[in-house]
């Protein structure tokens, strides 16, 4: 099958799958005689042909940490870190690293000042950082042991978000919508949300890559309108737009009548799933109906801290509150059906001044998202849908002794090991799985690739990562690129 | 194998021909298509395994010769002739796990049809020709068309092409659309904008008088026009890959992007041949004595990213920049994909990793670097004719000036006289008079402080920055002054004591200048100048020549080797200042060097006594001379001095070096662009798994050797060899690739489905006779674009009704046999330009930099990047057209986005065309789009002050539709219209708001409201966004 009718029949029945508002779209369709393909009835018979049995979780809400948060000062106590703090590193390390910004001859080791404690039943590992999300410690599965290929931010986001480090592919919400569809009949199947400064890798990590742009991520705004040219124009009540659609309808109908082209029924469809978002949306990002203790929980309109230049924030951002409001938006988005949250907080990037950041950030995000699992099990959610929080790789035991620097005050960049946590969609809870050696240098017990990572959280949604392809110049792609394993101790 | 020779074409043809003609044919009479058949089973099969690179058991299946060798099992994979034999046959018909291919769990097992077929080939003897693409190309003959009397339709070689399939197939085309839809057709593909109500009138009747000649002169006309530039060259920037910003993290502002933009416009204009075209962006600066066009050419590829991330390793953002120059050539010229070969031997087509590091040696010393090029072509005419006219008007100046120094000449003998009194008058000064001067202001760079120590001198504290100028203000003393002293002092607080502020106590005084209040030649000029002490090389005269540069380049006193100590420098004033009162000046002492040499602490003074410092060095040298001998040098030396100081002279002086100063500066621009490297030029080294840490062997430019060799004119070959193998001619690929581009611009669908990949696994050509035919046309036409699209347009397979036909909605679902149009909805930037023009708002400026529209508030501001700002443009730059949106990488313009412009981030050889509700909220509700249902309202309300509804609602489908409504659609917008009245009357705040500002005065706003809120309907339907 070539890919563009491929493209053509999935676009054009996955629009008619989510809704035809007043129009007999089925019957124009069968005279088209476009459903007679035996396996474009239904869009999700495509889900079919790679789903199994163990499907677990429905929707996926990625929470990315963007700039690399240090798991050395949040989840992995290292007492032998801070034993040899101010020493160099060993030679044989040394001789295989490689830095951004650290002048390995003269570098040396940074232990944490944190304090640690044991939590939950399991007795996870959680930094003074995290109070709120260490209560949820017998929910999270933390693994220990991630590595990635890439070394520098955008690169390694993409390889995170996308699977491979090139531009052009596309992310894992949008394939997962590829391969499932979305539920929601009037808001879009996959939702980006933003705190803070931007992500510095920018719409590249919501891409839809070489498949449909109707996979991208769609971003929902902070301030204003929640999607991008939703309200009507000033002056137009909503009387006024409906009646004009009206219009447009009967006009595109007729024009439909004339010349056949199904793309016509499509743009049919797709106004009328436009004017249902043009109320569903501000509905979504209305919390008026939320109690005053489900806000209180998330931590909305608790006040900012005091003090300045936070690199987790810009000037007059009210960064706290509104990474609050996106955590209990990414509820009321997966109760609506919408297939794949990506929450994004920028920047965790800490090569100076870390303590001081961290701790602006941990504290932006902790209570949150705290609530936000917890919210979730309440109303029985989190088994069916995926929570993960993580970053494109993680901070180097090394103090960053930039030249022109007095003092060691922050981490550089750390492919070789890093931390993420899940929740929820099918995996165990209170468990911890893989290790580093002593100084959290390299992954010695269990390393788990990116691409594992994906091939795993695919698996939980049913998809086996080696048939979700898609043909592009000539080669079938995957989420996973050319590697991947599901890794089964995860899942419970 | 062979290639399908000239001689063979007609009968080949004929043959396929008589196979569609008749299907009742037993098929087995037929003999296997290897290309049709067999290949696609071997690349989803078999050659990941047994393929270029891999040759698992010793079987390659990439030709007939390696696929026939003796195997390590000892028999043959495959023997012509002999399925029996052939143990590739066995092994896909076995079922015993061991045995089976492909392995349990390796691929999936052919089926029955798929084994029969291979057996059949081998049976017929194995033929294997090669992949069509790779075939050397030929144009073929039209075929001639006689069956069903169609051969009146066949206007061209293309319509016999597609026509005799047609007939083939049993198939009628679709009938020739009407001249109205033709033009339309025409003026979106063409220029990208809807003709306009008068270019409708006036095509139509030139078409129904002469249908040929009509749309003849319609396609020059549209060809002619500066806007085919900028429709076909967004086309091309999609494969360029082109931006306004760097890319990645930082995502930096690129300030000369647009110069590339707009050289692609005025090429495509200029219709520069392809070939060409080719050739200056690859190397337009290895040409001979190439031209700034040419140069900048090469900037195609300067647009790939750039990492400036902090801490990133230069050496891999190099390479994987090279790397996307050859993936971009490939996808772009060859319709192939490289990048699989950066790690590995290309699994399905045959493309070594050996051959992708050769075609990388061709780049790996292109090196990026600036070149200054003129900002317009227009700019750089206007300059030069300045250019000229200021000459001219120097050329009076100079003659006067001439003049007036013979005559200062012939009266040379009173300034020597004078100037030689002065040296005299000073001899005699034993001690110089100096009066302490009593400084009231002073400034410098932000930060730095000044305080005022009791001995009148100045500490400079505070910021220390590089380099710094100070301005001091102070009092002259009334009386005759001959020049200033300035003496740097040592301070305990400064480094190494001073007088500098570096840490060793030096500084550069670079330049001085003085501005006496009221004395009528400003800056005063200085004679001489004379230290107690310079550091050699760093002499005091170096502060009065003018040259200020920073570091070695420039002069300057210093006082290295005696730091710690006071010193003084004094300056002579050319000619004494004589004041009565007290008088304010201004000194600036000028400090450029770096590295904060910059002084720590000065004293100034006036000098009361005569000086020889008055005149310069070597004025006083002349001087020196026997006056009755004095070489003609020395008195040049003296007449150019006097020149300066009389009072006939120094107006005449002044003027010219007024003029000078006017001198217009050439309107250039610093551009990226691709210099060849020449100094320790970089060897190429296969790559371990791509890994730019990992070099292998050692290679050398090199091409494909599955393609036409390439021919080097020096030892190595370089970035012009590579250009001139793409399209020197006997290299089949880019012609196709080309020719299949501008059809599938041209019919929404390539002739080869799969544009981006002209490979086995991709698809195979509709119509691959009519492609080769095309091709060769546009080598042969010495690839002109234009010609190529000219012939393509008027072709009735182009002029056919789009309409979809229920008749062949089963057979023939993607419309591959062309049996209509097709009908697609226009690309991100084509949207936002029809309802601007519909609205009468389009400018119809082209080029120059980058413009910021309206943008839904709050998408640029959250960005990473804080410094980048949108800042909104005015006037016309508000509605140009979308392609001089500005463009980032990180946060493109959303409705661009929505309507599938590429990210900018990779080539794109095409676009994908998606139907969603984001672009329908972008069409309803985006600000661009409201001002141009507004402005759309106020055409029709003006163009028609007198009109009725019916006729103002006609005028506004002919704006944008270019027809009248039908009764029902007129009937359905005015039951619109009229609720939308009905509505406005009674809300006035709302019909102000939504008739937006400068609505026709003498029209209520509510009616305004009511026609923006009607005709807003026309501007989403899918007849205005569908090229049809």
């Amino acid at each position: 099958m070539t890919v563009s009718l491929h493209q053509t029949r999935r676009e054009f029945l996955a629009t008619s799958a989510s809704g035809l508002g007043g129009i007999a779209l089925g019957s124009m369709l069968s005279e088209d005689g476009l459903l007679t393909a035996a396996n474009a009835a239904d869009p999700s018979a495509f889900a079919e042909a790679t789903s199994h049995r163990e499907a677990k979780a429905k929707a996926c809400i990625f929470i990315f940490m963007e700039g690399a948060p240090s798991q050395l000062d949040l989840f992995t106590p290292k007492p032998k870190l801070n034993d040899l703090h101010g020493q160099s590193l060993p030679k044989e390390i040394l001789d295989k690293a490689r830095f951004a910004f650290i002048q390995p001859e003269s570098a040396t080791l940074m232990g944490s000042p944190r304090k640690w404690e044991k939590h939950g039943q399991c007795g996870m590992d959680f930094s003074d950082l995290l109070p709120h999300l260490a209560t949820c410690a017998d929910d999270l599965l933390m693994v220990r042991s991630l590595h990635t290929d890439e070394f520098n931010h955008h690169p390694g986001q993409l390889l995170m978000q996308c699977g491979v480090s090139r531009f052009g592919m596309p992310s894992m919400g949008a394939w997962i919508n590829y391969g499932l569809g979305t539920p929601s009949s009037n808001l879009p199947g996959y939702v980006v949300l933003n705190a803070g400064r931007g992500g510095s890798g920018g719409s590249s990590l919501w891409t839809s890559g070489f498949l449909s742009s109707k996979y991208a991520g769609v971003q929902f705004r902070n301030q204003g309108e929640p999607v991008l040219n939703l309200a009507n124009p000033k002056g137009l009540s909503p009387e006024m737009q409906r009646a004009g659609l009206d219009v447009l309808r009967d006009l595109n109908e007729a024009r439909y009548q004339e010349v056949h082209d199904p793309e016509i029924a499509s743009r049919i469809a797709n106004y009328e799933l436009a004017n249902r978002m043009q109320t569903a949306a501000p509905e979504l990002v209305d919390l008026s109906g939320e109690s005053k203790a489900t806000l209180a929980r998330y931590g909305i309109d608790r006040p900012e801290p005091e003090g300045k230049d936070f690199r987790g924030t810009l000037p007059g951002l009210r960064t706290y509150d509104i990474f609050a409001r996106n955590c209990l938006l990414a509820r009321r988005l997966v109760e609506r059906g919408v297939r794949f949250v990506n929450i994004i907080h920028a920047s965790w990037d800490q090569h100076s001044e870390l303590d001081k950041n961290l701790a602006y950030n941990a504290g932006a995000v902790d209570q949150p998202i705290a609530a936000l699992i917890k919210d979730l099990k309440q109303r029985g959610l989190l088994d069916s849908t995926l929570v993960v929080w993580g970053s494109e790789f993680g901070r180097t035991p090394l103090g960053e002794n930039r030249p022109g620097r007095l003092s060691n005050t922050g981490r550089d960049h750390h492919p070789n090991a890093f931390t993420m946590l899940m929740a929820g969609g099918g995996f165990k809870g209170g468990h911890v799985y893989g290790a580093t050696d002593e100084i959290g240098w390299f992954a010695t017990e269990n390393p788990v690739h990116v691409n594992d990572l994906h091939a795993t959280l695919l698996h939980q949604f049913g998809l086996d990562h080696l048939k979700l392809t898609y043909r592009f110049q000539g080669r079938d792609f995957r989420l996973t690129d050319v590697g991947g394993r599901v890794i089964r101790d995860w899942i419970a | 194998m062979g290639s399908v020779s000239a001689n063979r074409l007609p009968l080949f043809a004929a043959l396929e021909l008589a196979a569609l003609l008749f299907p009742f044919l037993s098929t087995a009479s037929e003999r296997i298509d290897f290309e049709r058949e067999i290949r696609p089973i071997l690349a989803e099969k078999c050659t990941l395994c047994h393929g270029p690179d891999e040759s698992k058991g010793g079987l390659r299946l990439t030709g007939i010769e390696p696929a026939t060798k003796v195997l390590d099992s000892g028999s043959r994979g495959i023997v012509p002739g002999e399925p029996e034999a052939s143990a590739v046959l066995a092994r896909v018909c076995s079922t015993e796990p061991d045995e089976q291919m492909p392995p349990p769990g390796k691929g999936e097992a052919l089926t029955a049809e798929e084994t029969a077929t291979l057996e059949r080939w081998i049976a017929e003897g194995a033929v294997w020709p090669k992949h069509w693409a790779f075939a050397p190309l030929r144009q073929p003959e039209p075929p001639k068309l006689e069956i069903r009397n169609q051969k009146s339709d066949a206007r061209s070689p293309v319509d016999a092409f597609v026509l005799a399939r047609l007939e083939a197939e049993g198939i009628a085309p679709s009938p020739e659309a009407d001249a109205v839809t033709l033009i339309r057709r025409l003026f979106y593909d063409l220029v990208g904008l809807p003709p306009s109500l008068e270019q409708v009138v006036a095509y139509r009747a030139a078409i129904e008088t002469d249908r040929e000649a009509g749309l003849a002169r319609l396609v020059d006309d549209l060809l002619a026009s500066p806007a085919f530039g900028e429709r076909w060259g967004r086309h091309w920037l999609d494969r360029a890959r082109y931006a306004d910003s760097d890319g990645f993290e930082k995502d930096n502002h690129r300030a000369d992007a647009w110069r590339y933009r707009d050289w692609v416009i005025s090429a495509i204009n200029a219709d520069l041949p392809v070939d060409r075209f080719t050739i200056e962006q690859f190397a337009g600066d290895l040409l001979e004595r190439p031209t700034p066009d040419q140069i900048l050419a090469t900037a195609f590829h300067r647009q790939t990213l750039t990492n400036t991330e902090g801490g990133v390793d230069k050496e891999q953002w190099r390479v994987a920049a090279v790397m996307d120059r050859v993936e971009t050539m490939g996808a772009v010229w060859m319709g192939l994909t490289l990048t699989c070969a950066r790690c590995h031997t290309h699994k399905y087509d045959e493309i070594t990793q050996r051959e992708y590091y050769g075609l990388f040696a061709y780049f790996n010393n292109g090196d990026e670097v600036n070149a200054k090029v003129p900002r317009s072509p227009e700019a750089w005419a206007a300059f030069e004719t300045a250019l000229a006219a200021h000459a001219e008007a120097g050329t009076a100046i100079e003659t006067k000036r001439t003049a007036a120094r013979a005559e200062l000449e012939s009266r040379l003998g009173e300034w020597e006289a004078r100037f030689s009194a002065w040296l005299a008058e000073a001899k005699a000064v034993a001690e110089p008079t100096l009066v302490p001067l009593a400084i009231d202001g002073f400034a410098a760079p932000k930060g730095v402080q000044f305080a005022m120590e009791s001995d009148g001198s100045l500490v400079v504290g505070g910021e220390n920055p590089p380099t710094a100028t100070y301005t001091v203000t102070a009092k002259l003393p009334p009386g005759r002054i001959t020049g200033l002293r300035l003496e740097a002092l040592p301070d305990p607080m400064l480094g190494g004591q001073g007088p500098g502020r570096t840490g060793h106590g030096n500084f550069v005084l670079n330049g001085i200048e003085v501005s006496v209040e009221a004395y009528p030649r400003n800056p005063v000029r200085f004679g001489g100048a004379a230290a107690d002490y310079s550091q050699g090389g760093w002499e005091a005269r170096g502060t009065l020549d003018g040259n200020a540069k920073a570091g070695k380049e420039g002069t300057g006193w210093a006082v290295g080797g005696q730091t710690g100590k006071a010193h003084h420098v004094d300056f002579g004033f050319a000619e004494p200042i004589e004041i009565a009162d007290a008088t304010e000046f201004t000194l600036q002492l000028v400090q450029n060097y770096g590295g904060q040499h910059t002084i720590g602490r000065f004293r100034l003074f006036a000098l009361a006594s005569p000086t020889a410092l008055a005149l310069p060095e070597a004025v006083r040298l002349a001087l020196g001379t026997d006056a009755a001998q004095r070489p003609s040098e020395a008195r040049e030396t003296i007449l150019r001095h006097a020149e300066t100081l009389d009072a006939k002279t120094w107006p005449i002086l002044a003027e010219a070096s007024a003029h000078a100063a006017k001198r217009p500066s050439p309107p250039e621009m610093d551009v990226r662009v691709v210099g060849e490297r020449t100094a320790e030029r970089r060897a190429t080294h296969v790559l371990h798994r791509g890994e730019f840490k990992e070099p292998l062997d050692a290679v050398v430019p090199g091409t494909l050797a599955v393609l036409p060799p390439v021919k080097h004119r020096g030892t190595e070959g370089d970035r012009l060899d590579l250009a001139r193998w793409l399209v020197g001619g006997e290299n089949p690929l880019p012609p196709r690739v080309l020719a299949n581009d501008l059809w599938m611009q041209l019919f929404g669908e390539g002739l080869v489905p799969t544009p981006e990949d002209f490979g086995v696994r991709g698809d195979r050509p509709t119509h691959p006779e009519l492609l080769d035919w095309l091709a060769a046309e546009l080598v042969a036409s010495g690839w002109s674009r234009k010609s190529l699209i000219r012939t393509i347009v008027l072709s009735r397979t182009y002029r056919q009704r789009s309409d979809h036909r229920p008749d062949l909605v089963e057979r023939d679902p993607k419309n591959e046999l062309l049996a209509r149009q097709n009908r697609f909805r226009v690309e991100a930037e084509i949207v936002r330009d029809l309802s601007l023009a519909a609205a009468g708002l389009l400018s119809a400026k082209v080029g120059g930099p980058s413009v910021f529209p309206p943008i839904p508030e709050g998408v640029a501001d959250v960005n990473y990047n804080s410094a980048f700002k949108w800042s909104l443009s005015e006037g016309e730059d508000r509605y140009r057209r979308g392609m001089y949106t500005y463009f980032k990488r990180t946060a493109p313009h959303p409705s661009l986005v929505t309507f599938d412009c590429p990210d900018s981030n990779v080539t794109a050889v095409r676009r994908t065309r998606s139907n969603t509700p984001l672009a329908a909220l972008v069409t309803l509700n985006s600000e661009p789009f409201v001002e141009a249902a507004q402005g759309l309202a106020r055409r029709v309300l003006t163009e028609h002050p007198n009109g009725g509804d019916a006729a103002r609602i006609g005028h506004a489908f002919l704006l944008c539709l270019s027809r009248e409504p039908q009764d029902s659609e007129r009937d359905r917008l005015h039951a619109l219209l009229e609720r939308s009245r009905a509505w406005y009357r009674e809300r006035e705040a709302e019909a102000a708001e939504l008739a937006g500002p400068g609505r026709p005065g003498d029209i209520a706003a509510s009616e305004t409201a009511a026609w923006t809120a009607t005709v807003r309907v026309l501007l989403n339907l899918d007849e205005f966004l569908t090229r049809g």
